[in-house]
């Protein structure tokens, strides 16, 4: 029945972009064009280059933001869960700011960085890094058990528990914590286009609303979030080719 | 960690950060860090100004009413889900999407859609709580233990009252860890919301505070805000606990 | 019959003690784990530790593996007193401890590996072992591609492939099912013999202790005490089919039951 799954797939993107159609042919609204109006638009911008261009400039930020988080936000991480006392001293801050609306900082980072990419940088990074970071951390400290007590039963060195128990152990949940921030670096980068400055996607989607080309606002917007999910699922993907078995093998099981 | 044999409670770490910010600020090392404790007392007086008040109370409402529609419309779509397996199919792949999806990306559709008002921003907020709680509240349904759904049916258990006795119940740990998560989501939702919008509540604020480079007063808005965000993230992870009790005995 | 000694030192002399356990105590917070324990272990013979959940049992065995710290007293492996792990020791774990990103054969190496053993070299060694447990042809799958019983082989054969000539099993058999269990007592009556090493068998089944064991020591809890040490003496010899309709085997089992079923909740 693998085809059932793939034909309910299209038929439900069929209704949902129907929709779309329907809702723009009426219409809803003066500012909702048609879906299909949006996908010309979308293709006239593919076509002529300015989609290329306009993303080249967006995923800057979000490519150096996520580096640098995931660089940091690994090392923190790993910091954290293996040593008791940065644990205690880092982790609240994480946690609160798990928890808090970072972009809240925003305007500060504007007035201490200015409108370039270093403010759009840091808003991808404190987006993204407190998942990878608490991820990381919680990762470390749920080694199994058994697992750092065998290693030290043949009498491994503490270097050898952590390159070849803990890191593999924990690199699982760790890529999962990338996966998140990625995800919540896209949302960072986009953010930082509408609110700082309007550059790269975040300068066509404000554009096309200030000339009322809303079929290019839309195709841009409808652009950006499927990139975002086409990438995420592919590194969903990958995290379950490259770990798969990683979790099983255990007595549960 | 524990220091000379007591153990120091969690988040401590916490009165070592503001004493750090507090000597940074003092040395006027930068003009956008004032010392902690000036913070602290531009609280104080900020807390019963009306502009502040105004703004709780807008970003309040704005919030409570999105995490209210996105409970009320969630929960049932995620139960619906659960039960159904063609409407899972038809819906899922859109759940999946928008749960990974940028939605900051679609808050300018809202604005020119719905106005730059209170309204855009209830919809932001729904739209960025409401697919986890869906999600979650399917897959408390679809874990329902098989024995415990026959047992309703041999009862002779109306779909209604199998639904409100049975279902509902069974799926309580996890429709409330996604609608713990989602409010979150949530709270992210209506600063994201506000900022983009920024002429009401906290946006308005802050577009006035960093005007007028009223560092204090900005500091002073956010440790309220991360504040709260944290105090409702712990209470909900409180509550979850609590009827986590029976979720392994299921 | 069976001689039934209180006093294990009495019947083997001190040369042939591989293992010996001098009151030993452990506490944890304020919970006696063990009390002055003593206890010695014969070279070459499988001793069981036997008794009711909580009598300590894995505790001692960690204590004399050296992955836990006795509060006080010592132990000695060879005359040598034990101060943390060794490689005069190996460890096979109740949950197997399997590295489940890495191959059969690199889990039965990783022993060795650690030791700092050149990959060819250690890796023939693991082969060795790896057909001494019947899992010849599984070199290259992965942990959670095996069955629990085939899993705990591959925890046997990393343990065997360091040659410590201490072997310490932590309820080994007890995350598999029955079938597969009796053919592993088979089989570990079988390593006893060929391998000439010291067997420390920690488990929480009458039956199993008494068909494997050459000496049983039953714990009682609370805190935990040797209560007598039981040498069977009659059935080792007289093959793996007829241990379980042995006189003394069946009499051995109702006894040990009889002095633990008041510790049974």
């Amino acid at each position: 029945m693998k085809n059932r799954s793939l034909y309910l797939k299209l038929l439900s993107a069929a209704i949902v972009f129907g929709a779309w159609e329907i809702a723009g042919r009426i219409p809803v609204s003066y500012a909702f064009p048609t879906f299909i109006d949006s996908m010309l638009a979308l293709f006239r911008m593919i076509f002529d280059g300015s989609m290329f261009v306009a993303y080249g400039e967006t995923l800057r930020p979000l490519v150096v933001g996520v580096a640098i988080s995931a660089i940091t936000g690994i090392g923190l991480g790993l910091w954290i869960g293996l040593s008791s006392r940065f644990d205690w001293l880092f982790s609240p801050i994480f946690i609160v700011m798990q928890a808090a609306p970072l972009a809240a900082l925003i305007p500060i980072l504007v007035m201490v960085y200015g409108i370039g990419l270093t403010s759009k940088v840091f808003v991808v990074c404190i987006m993204a890094m407190p998942v990878i970071v608490l991820n990381t951390a919680s990762a470390v400290r749920n080694t199994p058990g058994s697992l750092k007590e065998m290693a030290r039963s043949f009498q491994a060195r503490d270097s050898d528990v952590l390159l070849k128990i803990i890191l593999p152990a924990a690199s699982p949940v760790i890529f999962s914590g990338l996966r998140l921030g990625v995800s919540a670096g896209f949302i960072g980068a986009i953010l930082s286009e509408l609110k700082i400055t309007p550059t790269g996607v975040g300068d066509i989607i404000t554009y096309s609303r200030s000339i009322a080309d809303y079929p290019s606002m839309y195709a841009a917007i409808f652009s950006i979030i499927l990139l975002a999910v086409i990438f995420l699922n592919l590194l969903e993907k990958l995290e379950n080719v490259l770990f798969e078995g990683n979790n099983r093998g255990y007595v549960s099981d | 960690m524990t220091v000379w044999g007591y153990r120091l409670p969690a988040l401590s770490s916490l009165i070592l950060w503001a004493l750090l910010w507090e000597v940074v600020g003092r040395l006027e090392f930068t003009f956008f860090i004032p010392p902690f404790s000036e913070v602290l007392v531009t609280l104080v007086a900020l807390l019963p100004t009306k502009a502040f008040l105004g703004a709780l109370w807008t970003t309040a409402y704005a919030f409570w009413a999105g995490v209210f529609f996105a409970i009320v419309i969630g929960i049932p779509v995620g139960i619906l889900m659960g039960k159904s397996r063609i409407l899972d199919e038809l819906l899922l792949p859109w759940v999946n999407i928008f749960l990974s999806a940028p939605l900051t990306a679609l808050v300018p559709v809202l604005m020119v859609l719905f106005g730059f008002g209170t309204k855009t921003v209830i919809i932001t907020t729904a739209l960025f709580a409401i697919w986890i709680i869906i999600l979650n509240a399917r897959a408390g349904v679809r874990q329902i233990n098989r024995s415990l759904v026959e047992m309703a049916r041999s009862f002779g258990a109306s779909p209604l009252d199998a639904f409100f006795k049975v279902y509902f119940w069974a799926a309580l740990p996890e429709i409330l860890g996604g609608v713990r998560i989602g409010v979150i989501r949530a709270v992210k939702g209506v600063i994201i919301g506000q900022l983009l919008i920024s002429i009401v509540g906290f946006g308005a604020l802050f577009e006035l505070y960093s005007s007028k480079f009223l560092m204090a007063e900005f500091w002073a808005v956010l440790i309220v805000l991360f504040g709260l965000a944290f105090v409702l993230s712990e209470f909900l992870a409180y509550l979850e606990r609590k009827v986590s009790y029976y979720a392994a005995s299921r | 019959m069976s001689q039934i000694k209180p006093d294990a030192r009495s019947t083997v002399s001190a040369t042939d003690i591989a293992v010996s356990v001098r009151n030993v105590s452990k506490v944890y917070g304020d919970v006696q784990a063990l009390k002055d324990l003593s206890l010695d272990f014969p070279r070459g013979e499988l001793t069981s530790l036997l008794g009711p959940s909580g009598c300590g049992k894995t505790t001692l065995l960690k204590i004399i593996a050296g992955l836990l710290p006795a509060t006080s007293g010592q132990i000695e492996v060879n005359g040598k007193t034990v101060t943390g792990p060794g490689p005069d020791r190996s460890f096979v774990f109740q949950d197997f401890a399997l590295l489940p990103w890495a191959s059969v054969i690199r889990n039965v190496a990783f022993g060795l590996e650690l030791r700092g053993v050149a990959k060819s070299e250690r890796e023939a060694i693991a082969e060795k072992y790896i057909r001494e447990v019947g899992l010849a042809g599984f070199e290259k799958k992965y942990p959670h591609q095996l069955s629990g019983g085939m899993r705990q082989r591959v925890g046997l054969a990393r343990a065997l492939s360091v040659d410590a000539q201490v072997l310490l099993l932590d309820e080994p058999f007890s995350a598999v099912d029955e079938q597969t269990r009796r053919k592993f007592q088979e089989d570990l009556l079988q390593l006893v013999q060929n391998e000439k090493k010291t067997f420390i068998f920690v488990t929480h089944s009458i039956e199993e202790a008494v068909y494997v064991s050459d000496q049983i020591a039953i714990l009682l809890p609370r805190p935990s005490r040797v209560s007598e040490i039981i040498r069977p003496s009659s059935f080792r010899d007289k093959g793996v089919d007829n241990i379980r309709r042995d006189p003394e085997y069946l009499d051995i089992v109702d006894r040990i039951w009889a002095s633990l079923r008041s510790y049974v909740e």
